[in-house]
């Protein structure tokens, strides 16, 4: 850098140099980023959220041009965009195809943390700015949501908005202060209008500016779980088990980059409802403040915390220890970088004590998604002869069961990853 | 604040309580790219439908795209002086409606997305007679819908028989209509056609777009991997 700056006149890079760390930008985070060399299947995900955050943003912004966040013009101004603009159709899809498979590649991502250990020191930091991105993506797919104002925005809106109202004293003043109205209307979706394309945003792009900023400074983790970083060239300083993230990784990336798009391509154009996994039925009714729907289920990315929700029994006729058990499951990522006690990161040189604990959390979130987004009398009751559970919601008894399961992964990590027999962890990384 | 609570509760636990739970759906034999069946359908539609349901949403002239022209539409299936650019609203006023029907028959231009093909072609095969109802009509797939059996001259009146034995119903035409019912069952799958059409216009069409999407991603796909194969030769 100290070169560049005298060389000012000689060409426009130098010129830029001499006021804006261009080039040496470009080193510390592309060319001379040096991240190991053994990423595997699981470390395209990173770069396909930042892809996907680009497609919402830019899809976002043309849907914004005809767009009517007015309750009476909403639901005909999506119509509309499907119909009259050019191409409106396939944009509307590219945003809503893209809410879903954002939280495809996020969940994707964050089992790539849970298996490599990628939370734990020094990475602790872009864990905790990772699950904050989590939870904001989370309020502005609920914000979004609304905005085609059709039964299941308006209904699943009015669900989750009251799910404040169980706040013990200021619950119900929460709620209408979140409305801004008694019902959810033209008040509510004019701010979450707001909110959805404004607010949530920014905050969502300095996340992640955070996110890859705290990356860039402690280095990647990889499927070893070795701190590269330990073994450099001693006279280039370079990781030996690294290499430069420009070329090798963009071109990787863009490999799984045209497998994404080709999967992404193919639910736009054959599958956009995704069998009313990504676009339900209902929606395609226009909200009615008179007439509830018979089931109103979330999104799928919703379903698992859903299915806890509606698994806590109330007490003392509260409905607030299901809110606050929800709110639970997704807030104890977080403390995530505190819980694993294992001396190694990856699930490679793990013992078979967190593999076994892992595969159940990953079976109790797989089983209550799909609970959440069925009616709690899927499965029928047990007959009333059945000792304990007798005339329970067969459904209900399942969800509670791996609600359980669910927090105790997280609950009993502490022991389970400390008593857990470790290999011995390479001193560099393998193949 | 105890009745949003009560609303609260009741929300949570969703209830499967549909009228029709346990009727099976017919499968609606449809076909998109039967461009004389989506025409047949938008004429029954225009004809029998389009005067209490509007479809707000579609714009005549998008019948070009079941193989009509301009002229064609404005001539055989445009009876208001509308415009062939216009959408395809009523005249009927939604107040008016409900004081007559109890209910604004709804908009559509996207049922077929909200109720299903199936749904659409088992319910307008479902009507029967009924004196309890205030408009002589019922449905099996839609109890005590308010909607009268608009196409009752074509299908003629079922009637609903019970079976005390076996605890079944099923329908039996008592009067005969203007078509057979073998000819009436094909109208309703036009219809249908037509309505899963409108729902979705350029559905179709851009599947052949699709297809080139695809085709051009899986080419990105190939020269990628050998892009990277060639650059990761050295890495090991």
């Amino acid at each position: 850098m100290a070169n560049n700056t005298h060389q000012e006149s000689k060409n426009l890079v130098g010129w830029i140099d001499a006021r804006f760390p261009l080039s040496s930008t470009l080193k510390a985070h592309v060319t001379e980023y040096y991240a190991p060399k053994n990423f595997n299947f699981w470390y395209f995900f990173g770069a396909l959220a930042t892809l996907i955050l680009v497609i919402q943003i830019l899809t976002g912004i043309f849907l914004t041009m005809n767009y009517k966040p007015e309750a009476s013009l909403a639901f005909a101004s999506v119509e509309y965009i499907m119909r009259d603009v050019s191409w409106g159709r396939l944009i509307r899809y590219m945003h809503s195809t893209g809410a879903s498979m954002f939280f495809v590649v996020i969940y994707l991502h964050m089992f790539r943390g849970l298996m490599y250990g990628s939370y734990k020191t020094p990475r602790e930091l872009i864990w905790l700015f990772g699950v904050g991105i989590f939870l904001v993506l989370m309020g502005e797919a609920f914000f979004g949501y609304l905005l085609p104002w059709g039964q299941m925005s308006y209904w699943g809106a009015q669900v989750i908005i009251n799910l404040f109202t169980s706040i013990p004293f200021i619950g119900p003043d929460i709620s209408l202060w979140l409305r801004g109205d008694y019902t959810v209307s033209d008040a509510t979706l004019n701010r979450f209008f707001a909110f959805h394309v404004i607010a949530l945003p920014l905050v969502l792009l300095g996340l992640v500016v955070a996110h890859l900023i705290a990356l860039h400074e402690v280095g990647s983790n990889n499927p070893d779980g070795v701190e590269i970083k330990k073994n450099k060239d001693p006279k280039t300083h370079i990781p030996l088990d690294g290499i430069p993230f420009h070329p090798y990784y963009t071109i990787k990336d863009l490999m799984g980059v045209s497998v994404f798009l080709l999967v992404f391509s193919a639910i736009i154009f054959f599958a956009p409802e995704m069998g009313g996994y990504f676009l339900e039925a209902n929606n395609f009714i226009p909200a009615d403040p008179l007439k509830t729907p018979a089931h109103i289920a979330p999104v799928w990315y919703f379903t698992p915390y859903y299915s806890i929700l509606r698994a806590v029994p109330p007490i003392l006729n509260s409905q607030f220890p299901g809110v606050a058990a929800m709110g639970l499951s997704v807030v104890s990522f977080a403390f995530l970088p505190w819980l694993d006690r294992s001396p190694v990161k990856s699930i490679r040189y793990r013992g078979n004590l967190y593999k076994k604990w892992l595969a159940a959390f990953v079976v109790s979130f797989l089983i209550l998604g799909y609970l959440g987004t069925e009616p709690s009398n899927v499965w029928g009751q047990f007959s009333v002869n059945t000792p304990l559970f007798g005339g329970a919601d067969r459904a209900t008894v399942v969800a509670r069961i791996f609600s359980v399961v669910y927090f105790s992964f997280f609950a009993f990590m502490p022991w389970y990853t400390k008593r857990d027999k470790t290999k011995p962890v390479p001193e560099r990384v393998t193949g | 604040m105890k009745t949003k609570i009560l609303l609260l509760l009741a929300l949570l636990v969703p209830l499967m309580a549909v009228a029709n739970e346990g009727i099976k759906l017919d499968h609606a034999p449809i076909d998109p790219n039967n461009q004389a069946s989506l025409q047949r359908g938008a004429k029954t539609f225009v004809n029998y439908c389009l005067n209490c349901h509007s479809a707000a949403y579609m714009r005549y002239n998008r019948l070009q795209d079941i193989g009509l022209t301009d002229e064609q539409i404005k001539s055989n299936l445009m009876f208001a002086g509308e415009k062939v650019g216009d959408t395809m609203t009523v005249a009927m006023q939604k107040t008016e409606a409900k004081a007559w029907f109890g209910v604004t028959p709804p908009d559509l231009s996207v049922e077929a997305r909200a109720r299903g093909a199936d749904w659409i072609y088992s319910y307008l095969r479902s009507f029967y007679r009924d004196d309890t109802r205030p408009t002589g009509w019922n449905n099996l797939v839609y109890e005590k819908v308010a909607m009268p059996h608009v196409l009752w001259t074509l299908q003629g009146e079922q009637v609903l028989k019970v079976d005390e034995k076996t605890e079944t119903h099923r329908l039996v035409l008592n009067k005969p209509g203007i078509q057979t019912p073998a000819e009436y069952d094909q109208t309703i799958a036009d219809l249908v056609n037509y309505l899963v059409f409108m729902a979705e216009p350029y559905k179709e069409r851009d599947k052949h777009l699709g297809l080139l999407v695809l085709a051009f991603l899986g080419l990105l796909f190939v020269l990628s991997y050998y892009l990277k194969k060639e650059f990761w030769k050295d890495i090991h």
